[in-house]
Formats: C-alpha cells, structure tokens, sequence
C-alpha cells in the first residue's frame, strides 16, 4: 500500500505532533484517503472477507487500521485504534486509523445511530486478533520455534524465555499483504488481559486540533480548484421564472440553472459570495406551505388525517383501566422542527470528469452517497469515489450530503473541481430538519396511587421525509429542485422506549403527509437520536405528572414501576450521586422571585440506560433559568474509553440543553425564518451548569459494549422540566423553554 | 479591482492579491493557506474566524483585507510564538499556555468552532489575567459551540487562566 499525497502529510503532520512530548498521545488520527490521479477504476466495494480490507502493517512497524465508519467528534478513532492496538500488542502511538473512504475502506454504511462501537468494535478487534495470530506463525517459522512459545511486546515477536530472538511485525510483513480470508474462528484477546482497552487514553485528534493541524472537510484544495455557491428559492415552493439577462461579476465562470436550482462558479471564494448575493433572478410567487404559527402548526398535527397509523404497543385494555381509574391525568405534549445547524456550513469538494468522479465530503455515509453519485452523473459505482473528510459535528443528516450533490452538479457543469461552502442561511434556513410531534398522554391511577393506565399517542412528520442517507440523488436538495428523479424517503413510526411496569399500555404512532416539504427548508430528516428526545420529554414528564398526582416522590415513584436491574441502577445511581431529597413535588415553601428545584428523567437507548438528575435556578420575575448541575448515571456496558465517554456526555448534555432551552425553527407561511445565529438561537457559555458529575454503571468487562454517541440527549427536555416543575409548580409542556414562554406559564398560573 | 496588499500575518509579511474589501478570512485561509481560522457564518455571530488584530481578538470574516494594513495579524497557527517560551521544556512543542490547557482538557468534540475559543480566550486572558469565573463565561458568551463542549472548555480556560498566573 503506498501512502497517497494526502497520507503523507497526515504522517508529516504527525511527526510534528510525534514530537510533542508529554502532550502526545498518538499519531492515529483518523486518515482520510485521497483519489490517485489518473485513477478511474475503484473496487466496487473493499472486500470485507479479507483481513487486508482491514489492517495493514507497514515496514516500520506502523499499523493502519480502515474502517467503514467516520469521525465525528466523540472520538471513536481512538477508540477504533485502541482495539487494534489491544489485539496486535503494539504501542496506541504507532496505529493510524483511516476512515470512511469508499476506495479504500469496507462499506459499513457509515456513522449513526450511535453504533459505531457496537458493528465496529468487534470486526477491529478479530481483525487485530487475527493479524497477530498470522505475524505470530510468521515468526515461528522465521525463528524455527512452534507458536505457542512466542510472545508479542510492543509489536515485536520474540521467544519466551529467550528475548535475543526476536522479530519485529514491520520485518515479518512490511508493506506486503496477508493475503488472508477474514476468520469468524479467531480467538481474540481476554478482556481481563485488556492493557490499553478500557483505559481513559486521551484523544488522539485532541493536539492538531488545537493548534490549527487538524484537515477539515473544509481545508481540502485541488489545483485549479473553482468555487461555487447556491441560491435557493425565496419562498417555499418558488420556481425559477429566469435569470436577468446581462449580468456580469468579477471572476464569474458560470452561472448553473437546472430547473429550480440556480448556482454560481467563481473563480475565487469571495468572488462566488458575491455574485451569489448579486445575482437577480425571477422566481414565481407560490401559495403559501407552511402553518402561521406553532400553535397552528400543532393544531393541524393533531386534527390532520394521519397518512398511516401504527399501534406500536398495546397490553391489558387501556381503554377500560383509564375509565375506570381513580385519578385521570390527560396532556398534550408539544416538540418544535430543530435545525442540525452544524457549526461549519455544509462544504464539498468535487472533481468530476467523462471518466470518473472524485468527491470528498464531510458528512456520516459516503457508502450510499458514491450510488447517488454515479446515478447523478450516470457513471458506474467503480467510476466514483467518495473520501470522507472530517467535517463539523453533524448530528444525523445535516447539509454535508446536499452540498455534495451540489459540488458535482457544479463540477460536472464547469468541467473543474469545484468546492462549495454553503453560507449560514443555507445550513440553518434549508438544512434538514428534526420533526414536530405532538404527543398525547394519558393516565390512570388507582386508589393506592399504582399507575395502572399509560396511553401515549403520537402524532408528526416522518424523521424519514428526508432519508438518513442518499442512496439516489433525488433524495439531495438540489436534486429535488431539479425536479423528474424519483425520491426516496419512508415513513418511519414515532418510537419511545422505556421498561415501566403497567397493567394497560397502550402506544400509538401516526405519521401525516409531509412529502410536499421536499424542496423546502421544512423537510425532515434524522436530528441526534430521532424522535427520541421529544418522545421521552412526553414520557417522562407525563410520568411525573402521575408521580404528582398520586402524591409520591419522582425517584420511588419510578422504581415502584420499574423491574429490570440496569434500569433501576441508572436511576438509583444518579439520585444517589444528586444527593437526591426525596419527597413529592413541587418543592414548598418557596419564596420568590428566585426559586430552585431538581427533576429526575430517564430512558433506555438500544440497551445503553441513562438516568439523570438536574438542578435549576428560576427567576419567576423574568422567566429566566439556569440549571445548575446535572448528573447523569450512564450504563452503556464496557467502556473502550472512559475519557472519550465523558466528553460525549458532558457534550450531549449541553447540546440537547441547548435544543430544550432555545431551539425551535422558526418559520412563515411561505418560509422559513431561522438563517442564522440569532434567529435560531443556542445555548451560550454564561448558561452552562456549574457542575457536571457522571457516573458510570455497569463497566465491567463481561458487559457488552453499547453505544454512547447519543443516548445522554434523549432524557434532557424531559428532565429539565420535571425540575422547573418542581421549582415553580408549573408544568411545562412544550419545547423550548424560553424565558418568554415561561414567563406566560407562570403568569397563567392563578 | 483586485490590488497588491502587504499584511503582516504571524510575524511574516506577505503580498496579497485581493480586492480591499475582502474579508481578511478568505485571504489567510485561500491565498496564505492558514487553515486555524474557521468559516462558521460570515456574520461575526459565532467566532470560529477569530484572529487577533494588533493583539485583540476580532472576528476575520467581516474585517476588510484593507483595514489589516500595517497592522499585526495573528492566527492560531502563529498564537504560541506570542507568549515567552519561558516555560516551554525543551521536550515539548512550543504552545500558549490556552493550548495547553485545552489538550489537557481534551476541551473539544468536532474541534471545528475550536479556533474562536483559544484565540478569544488568550487575548481575554491577557486583558484579564484575574478573570472569575462569572467573568470568563461573560468574556465568551459571544462564541457558539454546537456539540456542546463548554464543560470542557470553561474548565480548560480556567486552567490556563491558573497556570498563566503561576508563570
């Protein structure tokens, strides 16, 4: 394998950290790949029954490690590259990591649904196993002694017993190839052998990027490289009537129209801004799209003819317990569009030429992007290449896949390499968005205070409308202006988890027609654990509410209902870590007009469980609050890296704070009015809680390891306002929290 | 039209072509290749563009190319060789202390908006050596982060602030 151009200054970059002396923890960031020149012919797919798909040694005894799976700021590189690591028996410092690159690296369709350790752990650690177990048979037959009497220290083989014989990897196989099938039979490392697995290694992306040596998505140059900027619809639904004839900008290449879709090609960056915003076009006055207001908006989801209905769960007879209940608790819940507003605003880089197209994006599945690609561009899938580079944060399907679309209509219409960065507006107005979802909640205690009714119904637009991937350029923005290709999108059901013990329980899921949305900045697509925070800021308010109702402390009012173990755990642990007081809510005997409360909210996330506990401040003068301190009991099985693990956490909690707190996309009838910072607010560093405290459960080796990229945002809503609840005796009921709407709130309350 | 500009970025002096009103962003990153500073929102909303000016922190995608003219520029790339190198052991790589204390922190997640929050925290904490707490959270509520890492950021800027005192 020789190291492309763009390997080679990944590896100078590294010897420039590899010299940083304590700071240093390793070389292993992730390595994108880099189109060869000339190159037209890429596998159809890496082979993933091959060990060399998956791990390489080269002759100075550096491992790469390639994997399906991207980077997106948690840290699961170095997670990948401890597991490698682990099973070789070879220093972190000497893995590299390569990421996401579809001509280099096994189609494991990408990142999301926090899952990245859960497919992508065990395939690293039988791919290290299983190179070790074939450099160790190697070295028997170099050194003439049987395997069983080798051991493995930092990457060299030597006999036991004997260490003046010995042999390092780089020897036995440098550069060459295994030339092996991937074995199902590999015996891996046990874990109680674990060195470097489980340990709190510090993150190797950490040092370049602090000092400015980190490559970005948006860092990547080609020679002769053009750019490019989009203009979309004013309104929702407006078509391009045409383009003022006799415009003229400094450095204009070209101005690219194909049917709604308006672009311009630069020659420079600025120059592209310019004519972007210059440019004057005729677009048509369209009906309006869009409700007037969210409380129009939540009005149509709950009174619309759903497009199809599920009962997701149904046990006992909900029905006959709720009308025969003693105390009936019956609420709507209400939870706004979010816009992923990645920090960076979607940027690609495309080179597309008669033979073949080279893409480089930023976003979590480059696998279904290189099929949307060669559609597009009506080319084979071997004639496509797709490179993942490290973009921002992006939270699910954000704009990276739409302005790569972009940057290969561009490119194939200039016949350059064009590099697009959208502006602000084009990453908050016309990103893909979380959806809206109403929820009604219903509940019936009986006369000792036991719940014996939960009805949950759910009511919104499909996190689908917009797939989690692009599988075929019709499901890109840019495509969908166009217009004629056909598009994708499914409808997925509303999904809550949670393990409550109820006689009657009853969950129902409706999904409304939202396809029109496609060619505005209101379609829905997957935002950070889809559904999950709005379905869970139901759930676990409504619970309680019923804790209330029936008189009794949030902490044992769950767990009265609660019999599986890891659940309990998490709860127990976090309000044992909150020093939690245990008594009903809301707190008493408070005097304004600041007051403070703690709320308690928890869920399930594909097996991982997360409890957490949060503290607030409340000024019922200005509406205003602060939580104060959250803490979260995390049981996500065994942790690879604790250190990464708690980054995620912290930054999951303050992230999906933000969306409680701030976010909602705002909208006219005829368009969507979030474009930037200010019209789509975020959290800021004056709000932050004073303190964090985490505790982890359940990390014992024996635990499977589960994912954590996203679980810790599903409680957060839900938690927040069981603690204003507490504090102020107002129920809040609709995200987000703003001082103004609680203000109203609170002035409502007689 | 575009002219020839000379603008002193990180202690070299550089001729540039661009047109004056050129935010001084697109320049460092597209003609001088210094990649520190981010494009977050070309708006001054968010400060992943910040460099210093004269010492100052400002926001690089709205100050004119033009108005940086006889003027220092620092980017991040250049941010350590700002501070004495006093307390650099020879062992490690020259870093502001704000640096420092950011990878002992491990004070970020993507790492995109990161720029804005060292450059405005070294020329804060220059301006405010004592700084509190309260004051430092202040001092960077013009910054946005979208993954949400500002636990570990207030704890890296504390740090800094902490170790810069001792120095």
């Amino acid at each position: 394998m020789n190291p492309t151009k763009s390997e080679s200054n990944n590896w100078s970059r590294r010897d420039f950290l590899g010299n940083t002396g304590a700071l240093v923890v390793s070389f292993a960031l992730p390595i994108p790949g880099n189109a060869q020149p000339g190159a037209t012919a890429w596998p159809t797919t890496v082979p993933p029954e091959m060990l060399d798909s998956w791990v390489a040694v080269r002759s100075d005894g550096s491992v790469m490690a390639s994997i399906g799976k991207v980077e997106v700021g948690m840290g699961i590189s170095t997670s990948f590259a401890q597991i490698i690591a682990e099973e070789l028996d070879v220093p972190l410092q000497r893995v590299a990591i390569r990421m996401g690159d579809t001509a280099t690296t096994v189609d494991q369709r990408g990142t999301g649904s926090s899952n990245g350790i859960i497919t992508g752990g065990p395939v690293m650690k039988k791919a290290g196993a299983q190179a070790r177990q074939a450099l160790v048979a190697m070295a028997a037959q170099r050194l003439n002694v049987p395997p069983e009497q080798l051991t493995v220290i930092d990457g060299v083989v030597s006999v036991v017993g004997d260490p003046s014989r010995a042999v390092a990897y780089g020897e036995l196989i440098g550069g060459k190839r295994f030339d092996l099938p991937v074995s199902d039979k590999v015996k891996v490392k046990p874990a109680s052998q674990y060195k470097i697995v489980g340990q709190p290694v510090a993150r190797m992306d950490i040092p370049a990027k602090m000092v400015g040596a980190y490559s970005f998505m948006v860092d990547h140059k080609l020679p002769g490289m053009l750019h490019g900027r989009v203009i979309r619809p004013p309104e929702a639904g407006a078509r391009l009537l045409g383009v003022t004839a006799d415009q003229s900008f400094p450095g204009l290449v070209k101005v690219v129209t194909r049917g709604d879709f308006v672009a311009v090609v630069c020659q420079r960056e600025e120059q592209a801004i310019r004519a972007a915003h210059d440019l004057k076009l005729n677009w048509s006055k369209p009906a309006p799209m869009f409700a007037g207001s969210y409380d129009e908006l939540y009005q149509s989801l709950r009174s619309a003819t759903p497009k199809i209905s599920s009962v997701v769960m149904n046990i006992g007879d909900t029905q006959t317990a709720l009308s025969a209940a003693a105390k009936l608790v019956d609420v709507q819940y209400e939870y706004p569009f979010q816009s992923h507003s990645s920090m960076g605003p979607g940027c690609s880089v495309a080179d597309v030429h008669p033979d073949g197209a080279t893409v480089w994006m930023g976003g979590q599945k480059p696998y279904g992007l290189r099929k949307a690609v060669a559609e597009l561009l009506n080319l084979k899938n071997e004639q496509v290449r797709i490179t993942w580079l490290p973009g921002p944060g992006s939270y699910g399907m954000n704009d990276s896949d739409d302005v790569a679309i972009d940057a290969t209509i561009l490119s194939q219409a200039v016949g350059k390499p064009v590099r697009v960065q959208y502006s602000r507006a084009d990453g908050t107005e016309w990103d893909p968005k979380g959806p809206p979802i109403t929820m009604h909640m219903r509940g019936g205690l009986d006369a000792t205070g036991k719940m014996v009714a939960y009805d949950l119904e759910a009511r919104g637009y499909s996190g689908r409308v917009r797939p989690s991937g692009t599988d075929t350029p019709g499901d890109s923005l840019s495509c969908q202006l166009i217009g004629g290709m056909p598009v994708g999108g499914t409808d997925l059901f509303q999904h809550s988890e949670e393990n409550y013990q109820f006689p009657n329980k009853r969950k129902v899921s409706h999904i409304l027609p939202w396809k029109k949305s496609l060619i505005t900045g209101l379609r829905t697509a997957h935002l950070r654990d889809p559904d999950g925070p709005a379905m869970c800021f139901a759930s676990e308010s409504f619970i309680d509410e019923m804790a209330v109702a029936a008189g009794q402390d949030a902490v044992e009012f769950r767990l009265a209902h609660l019999s599986e173990t890891r659940d309990r755990e998490v709860i127990k642990a976090a309000a044992q870590r909150a020093g939690w007081d245990t008594r009903p809510s809301p707190k008493p005997a408070q005097k304004g007009p600041v007051v403070t409360g703690r709320g308690i909210a928890y869920s399930p996330r594909a097996g991982t469980m997360v409890a957490i506990v949060a503290e607030v401040e409340v000024n019922l003068d200005t509406g205003r609050f602060r939580v104060t301190r959250f803490v979260v009991a995390h049981d996500c099985g065994f942790v690879i890296n604790p250190k990464s693990l708690t980054g995620t956490i912290e930054a999951n909690l303050i992230h999906a704070m933000s969306r409680s707190m701030h976010e909602e996309v705002r909208f006219t009838p005829s368009r969507v009015t979030s474009v930037d910072w200010v019209t789509y607010p975020i959290v800021d560093m004056t709000e932050v809680p004073d303190v964090v405290d985490i505790v982890i459960v359940n990390n014992r080796p024996q635990a499977k390891s589960l994912g954590a990229g996203e679980p810790t945002t599903r409680p957060v809503p839900a938690v927040i306002a069981n603690a204003l609840f507490d504090a102020t005796g107002v129920r809040i009921r609709r995200v987000p929290f703003t001082a103004t709407s609680l203000l109203a709130a609170f002035r409502a309350r007689v | 039209m575009a002219t020839q500009l000379e603008i002193l970025v990180n202690g070299k002096l550089h001729r540039v072509e661009a047109t004056p009103d050129t935010p001084l962003l697109y320049v460092l990153r597209n003609e001088l290749n210094l990649l520190g500073p981010h494009f977050g929102c070309g708006l001054a909303q968010c400060g992943a563009c910040t460099v210093h000016l004269d010492g100052a922190a400002v926001r690089s995608c709205v100050v004119p190319v033009s108005a940086v003219v006889g003027k220092r520029v620092t980017t991040l790339e250049g941010l350590a060789d700002t501070y004495p190198a006093s307390i650099a052991k020879t062992d490690e790589p020259h870093l502001h202390p704000v640096q420092k204390a950011f990878v002992q922190e491990q004070a970020a997640q993507c790492g995109y908006c990161t720029n804005g929050w060292i450059m405005t925290s070294a020329a804060f904490l220059k301006e405010n050596p004592k700084a509190s707490e309260a004051e430092i959270r202040e001092g960077l509520s013009g910054l946005k982060c979208r993954c949400g890492s500002h636990m570990s950021i207030l704890r890296a800027v504390k740090r800094a602030a902490h170790d810069m005192a001792q120095e």
